[in-house]
């Protein structure tokens, strides 16, 4: 589950704003993804590696996710270059690995990389529930926001209720094979899930109109912009113009 | 007695679950301004039913529901109501919605009308109150089973209502916060009306206590009289008098 090792620490980016966190992170994540240029890539993963040093994050717990992701991309190692038109490089038996395919795959690579670094440095070092009133204060519609937190503090529940239901079917000898008595059990449980969870929600919802809840929300969290945060949102804006130059810039 | 101190006050309520069966038959029940009462039931006999009844969460089919002397007919009556009496719902996890316990116990004087920082002051001063001073940051999911409950009690009196409702409010809590919700309760000045199958706990929070069966409420008698069987007894199983 959310375990949200990185949200608690002392860095100059845990120090940062929540709210301009999430806009670099977004601006930052949506030009990376867009590169088309070496140079510029290159330098999209230096800007990542930085926030990542600054962070001060464990750099082994930070690899651990990263190399989750990079199982995916090799997927995308194993099949891109060989099925992507171009000019042929390299010859295994009838497989024809196209140079514009490598090059994709690389590209494909570091801008995952750089972005899932970017992320986990300037996202995932706030709590979810302050990423929630960031977003609040960012003017993303309140049902988003709500849907969010709410989600956030439900799946505990939730999962402890399937833990549950996992120990009921367990303590009575259930072993899951391949047959229909599993399938069904399973449909069972999921099914009870819904139902418990159904129920659930309009017990929240009881509770919350009992305390006098009209369909509106109030926030309590006020965050405040500090002069720190200005040297650092200038630094963010002129790495963001280094990396659309590097990508736009005419070649002399 | 007039009847301005009549806080609620139920006439000939009837309800069916929508499988046709009856749960509440034709039920009438007054509590009066500053009374302690527990009521005792079976499972299924309709206590929670009838407490979401009072607070407007479902509609009887038939009778009249009084609250501090209005007659409540619609949601609006309703909506004016519940800041004058609270429900403590009978699983914390229902209750309490919000990523930190600040936030929550905030959340009903926002709505009340409290400025952010008003809102804060009072969750603040309300958890201080229940010595829950240290709570305001702590996520609501990680608190063991007793704060939940305490922190849901500190919920509902940060709106500071007369009438305080609590459905089941000793369920799976162990002696020590069991305590905790005994003294708590005994410093209220406050319309208690409390559904419990403890009778050790109602016989020390509650005055009088009331029965339910067979879809109607019956005055059972002073609290100090419930105990616990710990021996047989033909009467165990309802509420009787040892004289």
């Amino acid at each position: 589950m959310l375990s949200e090792t990185f949200a608690f620490g002392d860095s100059a980016i845990h120090r940062l704003d929540p709210r301009l966190r999430v806009v670099f992170a977004g601006l930052l994540s949506i030009l990376t993804a867009i590169l088309n240029r070496f140079p510029a890539v290159i330098f999209a993963v230096f800007l990542a590696l930085v926030l990542i040093g600054a962070s001060r994050l464990p750099v082994r717990q930070v690899l651990a996710r990263l190399a989750v992701v990079n199982g995916l991309v090799l997927f995308i190692w194993l099949i891109l270059p060989w099925t992507f038109e171009g000019t042929p490089v390299v010859e295994i038996g009838p497989l024809v690995g196209s140079w514009e395919g490598i090059r994709l795959c690389a590209l494909i690579t570091l801008k995952s990389n750089a972005i899932i670094l970017a992320l986990i440095a300037l996202v995932a070092t706030m709590p979810v529930a302050t990423l929630g009133y960031a977003l609040h204060h960012l003017h993303l519609p309140d049902k988003l926001v709500y849907l969010l937190l709410m989600t956030y503090r439900y799946i505990f529940v939730i999962e402890t209720e399937y833990q549950q239901l996992a120990r009921a079917t367990r303590i009575r000898c259930f072993k899951p094979g391949t047959n229909l008595h599993t399938y069904k059990t399973y449909a069972y449980m999921v099914g009870m899930l819904f139902v418990r969870a159904s129920a659930r929600a309009q017990r929240v919802h009881q509770a919350m109109v009992c305390r006098g809840f009209s369909g509106k929300f109030y926030c309590l969290h006020e965050f405040a912009f500090k002069s720190s945060d200005w040297a650092w949102s200038s630094a963010m804006g002129i790495s963001l113009i280094v990396l659309g130059g590097l990508e736009w810039a005419p070649i002399v | 007695m007039g009847a301005d101190r009549l806080v609620i006050d139920l006439e000939n309520i009837s309800f069916a679950y929508p499988d046709g069966r009856d749960v509440l038959s034709g039920l009438s029940f007054k509590l009066d301004k500053g009374a302690r009462a527990g009521l005792i039931g079976p499972n299924g006999s309709g206590k929670t039913t009838l407490l979401h009844m009072i607070m407007g969460l479902i509609p009887p089919s038939e009778g009249a529901i009084r609250l501090f002397g209005r007659e409540m007919r619609s949601e609006k009556d309703f909506h004016e109501s519940r800041k004058n009496i609270g429900l403590v719902f009978q699983n914390p996890d229902d209750q309490l919605f919000s990523p930190t316990v600040l936030e929550d116990v905030a959340f009903g004087p926002l709505n009340l009308g409290a400025s952010p920082e008003e809102a804060r002051d009072i969750a603040v001063k309300t958890l201080k109150d229940l010595h829950l001073t240290g709570f305001e940051d702590r996520i609501s999911y990680r608190l063991s089973g007793g704060e939940k409950k305490l922190v849901a009690l500190a919920t509902v009196l940060a709106m500071n209502p007369a009438v305080l409702v609590m459905d089941e409010p000793t369920t799976g809590l162990d002696e020590k916060t069991n305590d905790r919700i005994v003294s708590i309760l005994n410093t209220l000045d406050k319309t208690l009306l409390i559904v419990s199958h403890e009778y050790n706990f109602l016989a020390r929070t509650t005055d009088d206590f009331y029965g339910i069966r067979d879809g109607q409420i019956f005055y059972a008698g002073e609290s100090a009289t419930l105990h616990t069987h710990y021996h047989a007894h033909a009467a165990g199983e309802v509420p009787h008098k040892h004289i």
